[in-house]
């Protein structure tokens, strides 16, 4: 056994899937963690990021995987997660032994992982888009500061930008800490420090905005508040439904929720 | 000012909340000229605490109503708070909400008042100024009412992404008793002016390159469920009727609230709205449109009732002992489908992975089958050879031992259960 080390990116996965079929070396265990603990008689191999070796995997893939596929790929590795990673270089693996195209047989653990991934990415990708909530400021900037579970502002960064074309606006990543920002043109990527725009950041409670808002921000902060307690039904009443759907963690930057 | 507007979308956003439509999918409007939204397969930005999907900025543009129909809260005997937006109103809370991402669009319906084609009218001033004046490209739901022109019908479906018109009461007899001055041949009407226009367009689309949009989602409707003592025979039919007669995307039920203290043959104030009974409904509806099931496989006169302790799927399944079990590697996607706890995602990644090998249990339970249900109906690669053969009442005794129903406590005296 081999433990390969890689920087996290995709180029660097993908770097790691070059080298183990460069040595041949297939009982392969990846992290992206450099302090991981090392198992007792494992080898530690720090896998160095290679553009080109990359660029020759992906093409790889290309050719054995359909695209649905190679999206599942970019939306699994976007969880970020150790297990996943492990699943995405066994998945490599086993495309590249068969001759045939295998990237739909779910009866296999690392495609069906990849699938499970998938869903768990997409839904992410879903809700923020569905729980990302702007707040006006002053200069005419719509702002929210949100905290993914996965990394997903590239998922929705498509979305954002085909929908609100006629004004500028920020969604921040607080936890990974940069954001994607419309300038009326096209999207950039920025960093900033959240501490400064919501003075709840570190507590935990519904977030407070330090910046300047829009005079007609707080009529419609309250209009949408307003409108949400109208619209329940409470001989419905269904709390257990609702925080199923809406879980607590999303209830910071939701106004129409207060903790 | 804003104190005023605040009450009004109180009242008129409380008023509204009982048309359960909620869907902003199914239409295809991009964002043109760098203006504001556009639609694709629907988000719901919000839930509310009885756990309903907020979606849509969903208003009455007025609650002052002339008709008396007595399951309706805005009824004009009724003794509630009136108002009305106006047409600036509307465009303001629309905009301002969808450039901050709450919404995914409007709702629009309102009480008639004056006459249908006065309010139809007015409505239309909404939509259209939102769509041609704004430049707003999101989603718009319009309630055609009852009794309005085909012009301002077939106006207004040009600027609109869906339209819809209640059925209300699932029998024409529970429409009389209840709202005498509607009736459902009038809804079949409106619902055939939007449908006829469809086709054509769709003929149009043959020889000419670029026909205009026209409701682009397509048409609902809703019924009332609870109120009067129809079966679900009576509901499944009349929705199976309106999704082959008039093309619909949705039907939608709703359990009755009762709201109602005068009218004594509606359900009392404080009893439950039959929760369970609409969710067996919606269950069938499903089975309807995407299991490819037919109505009258899921209710017939011997069974004019849905079961409540098991859904629609399954009681099939235990009606009909002689087309299981099913082997999954060899039935077809069709079959399949209908095995109770395999849904649509499950039956095609089977057909998909059986193309690489035989099927095991364990990589069911990692497909996601309910395998606890599924297990008495299927074989698989390493199904025991020899089991004991079950009456379907065993079966169903045993599925109902293994889990537990959420609604078990929600049980009460619901109006249609002959009890």
């Amino acid at each position: 056994m081999a433990t390969y080390c890689f920087d996290g990116s995709i180029i660097g996965l993908l770097s790691c899937v070059f080298r183990a079929f460069q040595f041949k070396d297939f009982q392969v265990y990846v992290s992206s963690d450099a302090h991981a603990q090392n198992r007792l008689f494992d080898d530690f191999i720090q896998v160095a990021s290679n553009d080109e070796q990359a660029q020759r995997v992906w093409q790889g893939l290309r050719q054995r995987t359909s695209s649905q596929s190679q999206r599942n790929f970019y939306y699994t590795f976007l969880s970020e997660n150790q297990s996943a990673y492990q699943h995405l270089f066994n998945y490599c693996l086993y495309v590249f032994q068969h001759k045939y195209k295998v990237d739909e047989n779910y009866g296999h653990p690392d495609v069906l992982a990849l699938a499970q991934w998938t869903k768990q990415v997409g839904r992410e990708k879903h809700r923020m888009e569905a729980f990302v909530r702007f707040k006006k400021c002053q200069d005419g900037l719509f702002l929210s500061l949100v905290r993914p579970d996965f990394n997903v502002l590239p998922l929705i960064e498509r979305h954002f930008k085909a929908r609100y074309q006629d004004q500028t606006w920020l969604i921040y990543d607080e936890k990974r800490k940069y954001g994607i920002y419309y300038d009326l043109q096209q999207v950039h990527q920025i960093e900033m420090n959240a501490n400064q725009v919501d003075s709840k950041l570190a507590t935990g409670f519904s977030q407070s905005f330090t910046v300047e808002l829009d005079e007609q921000e707080w009529l419609y902060d309250q209009l949408w508040k307003d409108y949400f307690h109208s619209v329940n039904i409470q001989a419905r009443q269904n709390m257990k439904l609702h925080i199923q759907y809406v879980p607590k963690r999303y209830w910071r930057y939701m106004n129409e929720k207060s903790i | 000012m804003s104190e005023r507007i605040r009450e009004k979308l109180q009242i008129l956003a409380d008023a509204a909340k009982y048309d359960v439509s909620c869907s902003s999918s199914g239409s295809n409007r991009k964002n043109k000229d760098k203006g504001l939204g556009n639609t694709g397969s629907g988000i719901c930005h919000s839930y509310t605490e009885d756990g309903r999907c907020v979606s849509l900025l969903k208003i009455l543009f007025s609650n002052v109503c002339i008709f008396d129909c007595s399951y309706c809260v805005s009824r004009r005997s009724n003794d509630v708070k009136r108002a009305a937006f106006t047409v600036q109103e509307v465009v303001d809370l629309t905009m301002n909400f969808y450039r901050r991402n709450y919404i995914e669009g409007l709702f629009l319906s309102s009480g008639i008042f004056k006459s249908a084609d006065y309010t139809m009218e007015r409505m239309l001033q909404v939509v259209k100024k939102l769509r041609l004046e704004e430049n707003f490209n999101g989603y718009i739901h319009l309630k055609t009412i009852p009794g309005a022109s085909q012009e301002i019908i077939t106006e207004a479906g040009l600027y609109v992404d869906r339209m819809s018109i209640n059925l209300e009461m699932p029998t024409e007899a529970g429409l009389q008793k209840f709202a005498p001055e509607k009736n459902h041949a009038e809804v079949q009407k409106d619902l055939a002016i939007v449908r006829d226009r469809l086709i054509q367009l769709k003929d149009e689309r043959k020889l000419i390159r670029s026909v205009p949009k026209f409701v682009p989602a397509g048409q609902t409707t809703q019924m009332v469920v609870g109120a009067y003592s129809e079966t679900d025979q009576d509901i499944i039919l009349m929705a199976d009727r309106h999704y082959k007669e008039f093309n619909l995307k949705r039907v939608y039920y709703s359990g009755y609230i009762p709201i109602n203290e005068q009218e004594k043959s509606l359900p009392a104030i404080g009893s439950a709205p039959p929760l369970l009974r609409e969710n067996r409904l919606y269950q069938s509806d499903w089975l309807m449109r995407f299991y490819g099931f037919d109505a009258t496989e899921l209710v017939d006169e011997k069974h004019p009732n849905l079961d409540l302790d098991v859904d629609p799927k399954l009681g099939w399944a235990l009606r009909h002992p002689e087309q299981f079990p099913v082997d999954l590697n060899r039935a077809d996607y069709r079959m399949i489908l209908r095995v109770p706890g395999i849904g649509v995602r499950s039956a095609k990644k089977i057909v998909q992975a059986r193309r690489f090998g035989q099927i095991h249990i364990d990589q069911l339970k990692r497909i996601g089958v309910a395998y606890n249900r599924a297990q008495h109906f299927i074989r698989c690669a390493d199904t025991p050879k020899f089991i004991k053969d079950q009456l379907p009442s065993q079966i169903r005794h045993q599925i109902l031992q293994s889990g537990q129903s959420k609604y078990t406590q929600q049980l009460s005296p619901q109006l249609g259960f002959g009890f």
